[in-house]
């Protein structure tokens, strides 16, 4: 028998032991982690190369996250108490890290990282009264065009108020030819319904965040606006699953406008026809009475809570945040600086493609600041969409807009009675 | 008769051929050149083989830690599972004790359930005992195979009782008994049980990617995964990737393959 | 101690204590372990569901309610979860009858008397199965690839215009069950294999003097042999195809236009996306009762038509 019991018994020892082999994936106190995503940690190393950090401080590891999968690890990093020092977090998540205390706020000593930054970048950070992240690079959705069509049609740009945008996408339909539409507005996407509800000025939530706001008359009317481009036939009913190749589509004149970041710029440069080289513009997004608003994107670096780390923490987002570095992350990735007077030194006013990213970033609002929110939107585009397809009038697609976000804020609400939610 | 034969075997060439084609081809296209593969038609075989993307793969990527986890963990898997269902299999099989029967009869129906059930419940498990994100909290359900305890059970079975009391009847102890003439007799089973758990565990996809967030402990199919999302240009790499990932089993399964394919029967078909 | 008389009451009684004590000993730790890591997170599934365990609730547990069958309402009014539920009873429906064939044929095939080299042709007919299913889906996926794939090269010779399989929402479905068909027959294969070599091979020459072709044989003599197989193989295909994920999760994302996400993914993602692990649960349990059910409706369906 005392061979098997030792069998057994080192088998049940092990189980205790289990827990060392866990320590392998611990935050290792020695080196300053920092978690990023996509491009920017593909450039990350070059940029801690030319920051000049301190031999005494812990040395910098950077992890590469996946964007697909950013949310997730995040999260799972936050359960499993294994969150690194530094992250580079979409600006849409810090409400959520923030509301589980996954992050720490800006402490009084990085505080003026925030200046010389947009103001509704800054504002989407804040949440409670404290700023939660400093603004890295920063992005917005605005409108891609077809100059050639819109001068056809008589506009050297368009309208930037929503009758005159209309009136002129009807008259470059017309100008494009049968079979053909004026804009894209993919059914499964929400920025672009967002985009409308911000420039006409719709809060989307009230009550501190604990219901949902889509039945105000300022929503309503960007919900009407927004149906009005497919009733009218300007925009197909489609999804941009259905659109097998932007690129073709757009350059073959299927639709002569659509609602793009950034990132889009290098992407028309390089995958479109050469043959529309120059025929393409961006301009800010139209509102009801003058230029519109847009919602504030980007990712922001922040300190992880219980970071071993904090100081030497900030200190490396404040080296990133230095002119140069700003800099040298757009040179190496196309990103657009945080940092206003990084856009002068790298000469992006006089982009003309850019330039209209500068006047939308200084007109744009954040959206509500709730963790639900991202399954809000989601709710809210299969409504918008339902309606779009003859499912909902206005009023109805509003008033299931305003039932599914409050039963989705329902435990904020409670969270909210007991004082208990940011 | 014989046209007939050739014309079986034909048939069987083929299908095997279309078979294994898209494997032949995974390995044909990690040795092209980065961006060779991007054309129509496709290529089959690349001009100038190249072994680019393995340096890459191993050098700029890191695809060596992976590789040490993923053999760690399945290694790790596999000796557990066998330390905790073989004696247990054993048991249930010869061991005549009370509960035993309810207690096998409730595991056999615990094998239609699937282990996804529990997962989310199992993570909030584990991150109370502070296995997330490490290596023991990707082991943890390799300790509870139902399968291998079912799969012993039914190859001891056959080993006469005589055998056993006679040994008794010389004094051994229980233990010397599963020790000394129990497991000789089970090293095919053992042999099948130890490859099936490898590669189960190697193959493993969803629990790692639940459990591990740190980039440090991601196991191969995870770390394929995570830079799938993101290289889905570059197919010459994710292709040597793939290699990388599946390489290791696959020569395992040639080299055992009749334990394997043997076991496999024993476990299904006389269950 | 040594040698105990055969025949003693109490030297018997003695013996099966000891195997008491041994049978506990040896099987504890195993029984132990699946307590922990598979039936108590089981119970706790079930739970777990009737809370509203989030990620609220997850910074503080403080933020935990009981919530009743509220998570369950919820996913029976959500479109998405009836979307995945279709599409993994769509997987069901077509995935178990296609891959069943399939692996009996290959089976018949293998089992041919006039075959030459036949472990050659098993092994490499299996070799998919143990493959990695992440590594061999990103393979299907460039396989799949619109422009740059295999598959529609060697259709375009057949004058088939390049199909985007994984990038069009009524494709997609048929892409990865064809992925999951190519990925796990041989398994089923092996399975059949081992069955059709019990079927007398005089049984099959006797209907064939009597000039049964084929198809007859294979409906009065093979399939008749091998009912109990048949029922297993179908019954073991239905609850691998309720549980796809990988295959989603790698090559479509459950992408487009939600017409990949299975059960399976829709569950990862109320669970570990947005973290409402008590809706996960929900989902988990009601996939539980999912398979349950299939699989009591094939096991009556199979005792009716005498197959067991």
């Amino acid at each position: 028998m005392q061979l098997t019991r030792r069998q057994l018994t080192g088998a049940l020892a092990a189980l205790p032991l289990l827990p060392t082999l866990g320590a392998c994936g611990a935050r290792d106190s020695d080196v300053l982690t920092v978690w990023a995503m996509g491009n920017e940690a593909a450039s990350l190393p070059a940029l801690l190369q030319g920051i000049d950090w301190p031999a005494s401080a812990p040395p910098v590891s950077v992890q590469p996250l996946p964007w697909a999968a950013a949310h997730e690890k995040l999260l799972t990093g936050f359960a499993g108490g294994s969150l690194p020092s530094v992250g580079q977090i979409g600006n849409s998540w810090i409400a959520e890290l923030a509301a589980i205390g996954a992050i720490a706020p800006v402490p009084a000593y990085a505080r003026r990282l925030l200046d010389d930054q947009f103001g509704a970048v800054i504002d989407t950070n804040r949440i409670g009264g404290k700023s939660w992240g400093i603004p890295w690079y920063v992005d917005t959705r605005l409108q891609y065009y077809r100059k050639d069509l819109f001068e056809r049609a008589g506009y050297v740009e368009p309208p930037p108020d929503w009758t005159g945008w209309k009136a002129a996408l009807h008259k470059v339909k017309k100008v494009a030819g049968d079979g053909n539409f004026a804009l894209l507005y993919p059914l499964n996407e929400y920025e672009q319904l967002t985009t409308l509800a911000l420039s006409a000025g719709a809060r989307m939530l009230r009550d501190d965040g604990g219901r949902g706001a889509f039945s105000d008359a300022e929503f309503k009317a960007a919900l009407a606006f927004y149906k009005s481009l497919f009733d009218e036939g300007l925009a197909p009913r489609v999804s941009m699953a259905q659109i097998s190749n932007v690129w073709t589509e757009f350059a073959r004149g299927y639709f002569s406008l659509f609602l793009s970041g950034p990132w889009t710029i290098g992407d028309m440069r390089s995958r479109l026809a050469p043959a529309l080289e120059g025929n393409w513009g961006t301009a800010a997004n139209p509102g009801p009475g003058g230029t519109g608003s847009a919602a504030p994107g980007g990712s922001s670096l922040v300190v992880f809570a219980g970071s071993p780390h904090g100081e030497a923490a900030w200190d490396l987002v404040a080296r990133l945040m230095a002119p140069g570095a700003q800099l040298a992350l757009h040179e190496a990735t196309g990103d657009l600086p945080a940092r206003r007077s990084v856009w002068a030194e790298a000469g992006l006013a006089n982009d003309p493609a850019v330039a209209p990213f500068r006047i939308q970033l200084e007109r744009a609002t954040a959206l509500p600041k709730v963790p639900e929110w991202e399954r809000i939107v989601t709710e809210m585009q299969i409504v918008a969409e339902r309606m779009v397809r003859g499912q909902f009038s206005v009023d109805e697609a509003a008033k299931e807009m305003d039932a599914r976000a409050d039963r989705l804020l329902e435990k904020r609400r409670w969270m909210l009675d007991k004082g208990r939610a940011l | 008769m014989s046209l007939r034969r050739w014309s079986v075997t034909l048939l069987a060439a083929l299908v095997a051929l279309v078979t294994i084609a898209p494997l032949i081809w995974m390995v044909s296209v990690s040795f092209m050149a980065r961006g060779e593969a991007a054309q129509f038609p496709p290529p089959l075989w690349p001009a100038s083989p190249t072994l680019e993307n393995y340096h890459l793969l191993f050098g700029t990527f890191g695809v060596g830690h992976f590789l040490f986890n993923s053999i760690l963990v399945s290694t790790l898997a596999t000796g557990l599972a066998l330390l905790f269902t073989i004696p247990a299999g054993y048991a249930f099989a010869k061991l005549r004790f009370k509960g035993r029967d309810a207690i096998f009869r409730m595991l056999v129906a615990a094998l239609v359930v699937p282990g996804q059930i529990g997962m989310l419940p199992l993570f909030l498990e584990l991150k109370a005992m502070g296995l997330v994100n490490s290596y023991a909290g990707a082991l943890v359900p390799w300790l509870a195979g139902i399968f291998g305890i079912f799969l012993v059970r039914q190859y001891c079975l056959s080993i006469p009782d005589e055998m056993l009391e006679a040994a008794r009847i010389d004094g051994a102890s229980e233990g010397q008994i599963l020790r000394c003439i129990v497991l000789p007799i089970l090293t095919p089973i053992i042999v099948t049980l130890a490859l099936y758990v490898f590669l189960s565990s190697w193959n493993d996809f969803m629990w790692p990617l639940i459990v591990l967030a740190d980039q440090g402990l991601y196991t191969l199919p995870v770390a394929l995964a995570a830079s799938s999302r993101q290289n889905v240009q570059d197919y010459e790499i994710m292709m040597a990737g793939a290699v990388v990932t599946t390489l290791p089993v696959l020569i395992l399964f040639l080299a055992l393959q009749r334990y394997y394919l043997d076991g496999l029967l024993a476990g299904s078909v006389k269950g | 101690m040594n040698a105990q008389p055969r025949t003693g009451k109490s030297a018997s009684a003695v013996g099966r204590a000891n195997k008491t004590r041994a049978g506990w000993a040896m099987s504890s730790p195993a029984l132990a372990a699946i307590l922990l890591f598979f039936v108590l997170p089981a119970i706790a599934s079930l739970f777990l569901s009737f809370t509203d365990f989030d990620i609220y609730a997850l910074a503080d547990i403080e933020n935990l309610r009981l919530v009743g069958l509220a998570n369950y309402q919820r996913l029976l009014e959500n479109p998405l979860f009836w979307k995945a539920m279709t599409n993994t009873l769509l997987l069901v429906a077509f995935g178990t009858p296609f891959i069943v064939t399939l692996s009996l044929f290959a089976a018949m095939l293998v089992n041919s008397r006039w075959l030459k080299w036949r472990p050659v042709w098993r092994v490499a007919l299996f070799a998919p199965y143990v493959t990695t299913l992440v590594a061999t889906a990103v393979v299907w996926r460039y396989l799949l690839h619109t422009r740059y794939g295999l598959l529609n090269y060697l259709l375009s010779f057949f004058g088939v215009p390049p199909i985007d399989w994984l990038g069009s929402p009524t494709a997609s479905l048929p892409a990865i069950l064809l992925f999951v068909g190519w990925k796990t027959f041989g398994y089923n294969m092996i399975i059949f294999l081992a069955a059709l070599q019990t079927v007398p091979r005089e049984l099959d020459e006797a209907a064939r003097i009597d000039g049964a072709n084929w198809l007859t044989r294979l409906r009065h003599v093979t399939l008749p042999a091998i009912g109990p197989t048949l029922l297993l193989v179908s019954v073991l295909t239905v609850a691998a195809m309720f549980q796809l994920f990988a295959e989603p999760y790698v090559m479509t994302q459950g992408g487009p236009a939600q017409s990949t996400v299975t059960i399976l993914y829709f569950m990862y993602e109320e669970g570990f996306k947005w973290w409402n692990l008590g809706s996960g649960a929900a989902v988990a349990f009601l996939l539980f009762l999912c398979i349950m059910a299939v699989t009591l409706v094939q096991l009556r369906f199979a005792k009716r038509s005498g197959a067991i």
